[in-house]
């Protein structure tokens, strides 16, 4: 328990100690902070909804839907 | 369906992937460059290789944290624009993609911290091993998308299920070891480590000419150089061999990518040619150049290993060939149709719980599934892609692939006789190739994607039949959003990029 306790805290200690050193790299952290909330909050809660997911509940009725788009008349 | 909404919804997609390429082919192979880069400084023990490795480790840093995640987007467009494809597929892509983030994505994500944080914190060696399995990551996480995208040029190892309208998996190893995915992931991989190569010879130039890090330069150019040249023999060997299952398992591609109307024994490659704009139809009306180049018998050669062997036209393709025991596109709609209305009434009877019909239709889909596409197709030239854009977009990859050895070879034997950093000409050359070797990558992907259009999924699903019933007005403004979104993005990595290789090893890097 003890040795694994140590081994954490090295580990805590190695990410610690990067993050702290960085230059540019807070910079890059930066941009990959905005992005990933663009991404995944702005882009993926306004804009990107799965269309079946948001509009069907069973899987049921996600394939009956599916097989009726595939097989309408579109000529 | 609204014919702007399918056009929105590809260009949007298109769009994506373009950018998201902007990134990964640096990743892929700058991060093996630099894992030789550090092998070497294990090795000798030099303080000089170092100092190189971690000033390109900066930039492989910069080019990673941007591009990280943008790839996530066209699996959001996936849900939400093409809801049928993303139903149909389901199962077929669920497997790698799954795979891919549990396996190349936490071995990369791991390994990366050790790369960056753990210099003089852990051993040489641990280290190094860091910085190898990070390129081992980064290059897995390939294989597994350019897997679930070979699938979708030559759907292998499933089943379609006529309950769900599913293709559910059959064989795991027929789709991962298909020789369409085999040689996709060969072809895209090698791609990035030519443009690695050049880009750190295109820097490496600069700083030559600017007199600056000239032994960061030298060094660096010979590493890229031998790396360059060996990659492109193998991008070589693996452009030939996707030409033969191109030609196998998509002719029409095949055909539109040689601009080939009418097939022929013996078929000559042209290697240079010129089409006539003919707006009112530029796809399949004729062969239609303006002035040419062939090599006789090559297309023969390239296609099927024999100078004698029947190359299909576009025309064969579609109108049919006994002779060649090939089928006219519009049977294939006929079949495909029987296909479709087979899947509706097999529905319909099942709801009746009238089993004898739904046997019935049932039979009549199986015989007909590997025509499904076929039956949206509207009439039978619509199973043509844009020939210009696929024709000059594979001579454009090819003849850039070949400056590229030259540009390897020029490298190589200047580094060699020491005579590299006096050849201003060859620097400002190296520049140029920069921007050239995203072009040439991007023009890859064009010959893949374009000429296989109609298609989503080969001869099952084509564009059209693939997207949500969306507003078009929604497609838009994400088209917007996202141009907007990656144009910022592409311009900080220059910014960034830019400002770093100025500073040279001078400053501090990416950590």
């Amino acid at each position: 328990m003890a040795v694994a306790g140590i081994i954490l805290k090295k580990i805590f200690y190695f990410y610690y100690d990067g993050f702290r050193s960085m230059t540019l790299g807070r910079k890059l952290w930066v941009i990959i902070l905005i992005k990933l909330v663009v991404i995944f909050i702005v882009f993926r809660i306004f804009f990107f909804q799965d269309f079946l997911d948001s509009r069907f509940g069973t899987q049921q009725e996600k394939s009956d839907y599916v097989i009726e788009e595939l097989t309408k008349n579109r000529n | 369906m609204d014919v702007s909404l399918v056009d929105w919804s590809r260009a949007q997609f298109a769009l994506t992937a373009i950018y998201h390429w902007f990134f990964v082919p640096l990743t892929l192979g700058l991060s093996f460059i630099v894992a030789f880069m550090e092998t070497i400084y294990v090795r000798t023990g030099n303080e000089e290789w170092k100092k190189i490795t971690k000033f390109w480790m900066t930039l492989f840093g910069i080019n990673f944290a941007i591009g990280v995640a943008t790839g996530i987007i066209l699996e959001f467009e996936f849900g939400t624009n093409w809801s049928n494809y993303s139903w149909f597929v389901g199962d077929i892509f669920g497997a790698p993609l799954a795979v891919e983030g549990i396996m190349a994505f936490f071995l990369e994500s791991t390994f990366i911290a050790v790369m960056f944080f753990g210099w003089n914190k852990v051993g040489k060696r641990f280290h190094l091993a860091s910085t190898w399995l990070v390129a081992i990551g980064a290059n897995l996480s390939a294989l597994w998308i350019l897997v679930a995208n070979a699938w979708m040029q030559y759907p292998v190892g499933m089943h379609f299920n006529p309950d769900t309208a599913r293709n559910e998996m059959l064989n795991f190893w027929d789709v991962l070891l298909s020789p369409v995915a085999i040689n996709k992931f060969l072809h895209t991989v090698q791609s990035g480590y030519v443009l690695a190569s050049v880009f750190v010879i295109g820097v490496s130039s600069w700083y030559l000419l600017k007199n600056r890090e000239v032994t960061l330069a030298t060094r660096s150019m010979k590493v890229a150089g031998i790396f360059g040249l060996v990659m492109s023999v193998f991008i070589i060997i693996s452009g030939d061999s996707s030409a033969r299952l191109m030609a196998r398992h998509q002719p029409v591609k095949f055909a539109a990518m040689e601009n080939l109307y009418e097939g022929r024994t013996n078929a000559p490659l042209v290697a240079f040619g010129i089409l006539h704009a003919d707006p009112a139809d530029s796809t399949h009306k004729k062969e239609n150049f303006i002035t040419r180049i062939e090599i006789p018998d090559f297309l023969s050669y390239m296609a099927f290993l024999d100078v004698n062997a029947y190359v299909p036209g576009i025309r064969d393709l579609i109108h049919g060939n006994p002779a060649q025991q090939i089928m006219p596109v519009s049977l294939k709609m006929e079949k495909g149709r029987s296909a479709i209305a087979a899947l509706r009434d097999y529905k319909a009877a099942k709801r009746q719980n009238d089993i004898a019909k739904a046997d019935t239709a049932l039979n009549v889909l199986k015989e007909n599934i590997h025509y499904f596409g076929y039956g949206y197709l509207s009439k039978p030239t619509d199973a043509v892609p844009p020939i210009p854009l696929t024709f000059y977009s594979f001579r454009g990859m090819v003849g850039l692939g070949f400056w590229f050895i030259m540009l390897f070879l020029l490298t190589v034997v200047f580094v060699l006789r020491k005579r590299v950093e006096h050849k201003k000409w060859f620097h400002i050359l190296a520049i140029l190739s920069i921007p050239l070797a995203y072009l040439a990558t991007q023009m890859g992907w064009i010959v893949a994607e374009v000429g296989r259009q109609p298609w989503v999924i080969q001869d099952m699903m084509p564009t059209v039949a693939a997207v949500s019933a969306i507003e078009t007005s929604s497609v838009i403004v994400t088209f917007i959003l996202f141009a907007v979104t990656f144009t910022v993005l592409l311009i900080a990595e220059i910014m960034i990029m830019v400002k770093q290789i100025k500073k040279g090893t001078n400053e501090r890097g990416a950590h």
